[in-house]
């Protein structure tokens, strides 16, 4: 595991130690830590089954961990009601209240916290406008479009200014563009209101347009937590370099410093300072491939797919790997069969 | 008829023959002699509105206990692990598949003078004197809040099970305490399954004749069992004929009413 620079401003706001949480035989969570900064957007990304969804509930109470802390400013809440932790959450599928109108949704947070009358009515004018649904007071949930009960949960999630807000796969059920609308909308939000946030996603292009920082997981444990530019071009393992993004990955054995030795016996030069005789791992992405470059691959096209604004190639090399590769969309798309040669620059291949 | 009623056609046909034939028939022993005169006895004197009123009185107090006891019953077989829940339904529908004659039978050894209870309630010193369990309202309401429990259990265990779990746990999230949850979440959301076992409850025990003939041993007099007294005994069957027809009308207006009240689905 690699941890980050870049935890960014501020102290830790939410501190979690060891956890670890088994179901029977399954080990949900494997002794996780990790910390997010006061106001940061920390996004816990894995596939289903990795255990996201569990430190989540651990987080916000529902679930009660077989070991391990859980501190927010400080302060031990491990064994908190999920009632006493002032966390807001925005469930998957929004979980609002089906018989409150919307007003009556949004003031169900504050009613809890015995705030007067005049205040609740100001606090949920305010959230209500802050997510644009002013004026949406008197609807019932089941009258508005998914994105509005979204937006109606979120401001459920934030109208009693509490000290951790979770997400927990909050734009699964929207369709692409409303779901980009509404990312941008949230992470404005969080900005805006300093919001300590945990966002869960399985959905790698989402968890790099929002984060400040993105941890991935991957069979309970955390495989790597790190900013998102690093996780994308500086992934600590496998598992992280095919997840985030596309990806061709080789193995090989360091051979002199500055070259590789694949199992085909090719070599490739690579700006590492690996020691000879390591084994090691070459993330490519297909976008960092050109017409040459230092390392040069020739080989026959397999498939050839036009995506608007690239070439989307499948190529298969002579006596050796298939490599995935992307290139601007300039000209005709090549047909399968094609003879190409693309070529890397070392600074290109991250070694790990 | 369209073509996809057909198959309904034997169930339509046994029904007229076996059931709307011998309403219709009530309905005109009902109305011999061409008068309302039957009618205006169950409804005119004074001793037949009596029945009429403890009909009624006593289904709402089953309908009220059934709904006591009910609510958690189903509130918990919806909310525990299956396990539990699969005991609570056992319990639940164990009795609604014995006759309803060897229940009552079984309430008989229980509740008499020298029954199961009043010799624990003797021998733990509690009492002196047996307590009169049987022959009376007491033991009329308890026969019948234990028949139709069932049917209050399941339409709640339903309105429960209906209700998304994470909607709960939102609330307890945003700071409400287990019976704030209860009183504004699982409470309105499972309001139709209340009134849905209300009604049957209450419909079911306006008619009821075993468990008050038996358990109230000819003191607690329900409509239904005043009305066997007038076919069996008194032979006047077009009184008995009105009595009836007195009960299908009142049962038919609170079914009516209960639609006109009952609320719209919520979805979730």
């Amino acid at each position: 595991m690699r941890t980050g620079k870049g935890s960014g401003e501020g102290s830790a706001e939410l501190l979690i130690e060891g956890v670890a949480k088994r179901f029977g035989e399954v080990a949900a969570l494997d002794h996780v830590s990790l910390s997010v900064a006061q106001g940061e957007l920390l996004t816990i990304l894995g596939p289903s089954g990795s255990g996201k969804t569990t430190l989540l509930k651990v987080v916000a109470g529902f679930e009660t961990p077989d070991a391990g802390r859980v501190l927010v400013g400080g302060a031990d809440i491990t064994a908190l009601l999920p009632a006493r932790r002032d966390i807001g959450m925005v469930f998957q599928n929004y979980a609002l209240f089906p018989h409150l109108s919307v007003k009556a949704n949004v003031a169900f947070p504050l009613e809890m916290r015995n705030i007067a009358r005049a205040e609740i009515d100001r606090r949920v004018g305010e959230a209500l406008a802050m997510v644009e649904l002013a004026g949406y007071e008197a609807r019932l949930p089941k009258q508005l479009s998914g994105g509005q009960q979204q937006r109606v949960a979120l401001a459920r999630a934030i109208v009693f200014n509490p000290r951790l807000l979770l997400l927990d796969e909050p734009f699964g059920a929207l369709d692409r563009k409303l779901r980009e609308t509404m990312q941008l909308e949230v992470r404005r939000l969080q900005r805006r209101l300093g919001l300590t946030t945990i966002f869960i996603t399985h959905d790698q292009e989402e968890a790099l347009v929002l984060s400040d920082r993105i941890a991935v997981m991957n069979k309970g444990t955390i495989q790597q937590i790190a900013t998102t530019t690093e996780i994308y071009e500086r992934p600590a393992n496998d598992f992280v370099a095919d997840f985030v993004g596309e990806s061709n990955i080789l193995h090989g054995t360091v051979s002199a410093p500055g070259l590789v030795a694949l199992p085909d016996g090719r070599k490739l030069m690579v700006d590492s300072e690996a020691a000879p005789g390591a084994k090691v791992g070459l993330l490519m992405r297909p976008e960092r491939f050109s017409g040459g470059g230092l390392n040069e691959f020739s080989g026959e096209i397999v498939e050839a797919v036009y995506l608007g604004t690239s070439f989307k190639l499948r190529i298969a090399c002579e006596g050796g790997p298939e490599l995935l590769v992307r290139q601007p969309a300039r000209g005709t798309l090549p047909a399968a069969g094609t003879k190409i040669t693309v070529g890397i620059d070392p600074e290109a291949i991250h070694v790990f | 008829m369209t073509t996809r009623a057909w198959p309904a056609l034997p169930a339509l046909i046994l029904l007229l023959v076996f059931f709307l034939f011998p309403v219709v028939r009530m309905l005109g022993f009902s109305l011999e002699g061409g008068t309302f005169d039957w009618y205006a006895k169950a409804l005119g004197e004074g001793l037949y509105l009596r029945v009429f009123w403890n009909t009624f009185e006593i289904a709402l107090l089953v309908t009220v206990f059934c709904l006591l006891l009910g609510y958690p019953l189903g509130f918990l077989m919806a909310t525990t692990t299956p396990g539990w829940a699969t005991l609570g339904f056992i319990f639940v529908l164990l009795p609604l598949w014995t006759s309803v004659l060897v229940r009552t039978y079984a309430w008989m050894v229980l509740l008499g003078r020298n029954g199961v209870f009043n010799r624990l309630l003797m021998e733990a010193g509690l009492t002196t004197d047996p307590i009169p369990l049987l022959h009376n309202f007491t033991g009329v309401l308890i026969g019948m809040v234990h028949v139709l429990l069932p049917y209050m259990v399941l339409p709640i265990y339903g309105a429960v099970r209906r209700i998304d779990p994470a909607i709960p746990a939102a609330a307890a999230g945003l700071g409400a305490s287990g019976g704030r949850i209860f009183w504004r979440i699982y409470l309105p959301l499972t309001l139709n399954g209340i009134f849905a076992g209300s009604v049957l409850v209450f419909v079911l025990s306006l008619g009821f004749f075993i468990t008050p003939a038996l358990l109230g041993g000819g003191r607690v007099m329900m409509i239904a069992v005043l009305i066997e007294q007038q076919v069996r005994e008194a032979l006047n069957w077009p009184f008995a004929a009105a009595l009836s027809a007195v009960l299908l009308v009142a049962t038919f207006a609170i079914y009516a009413l209960a639609q006109r009240f009952s609320q719209p689905e919520t979805t979730r």
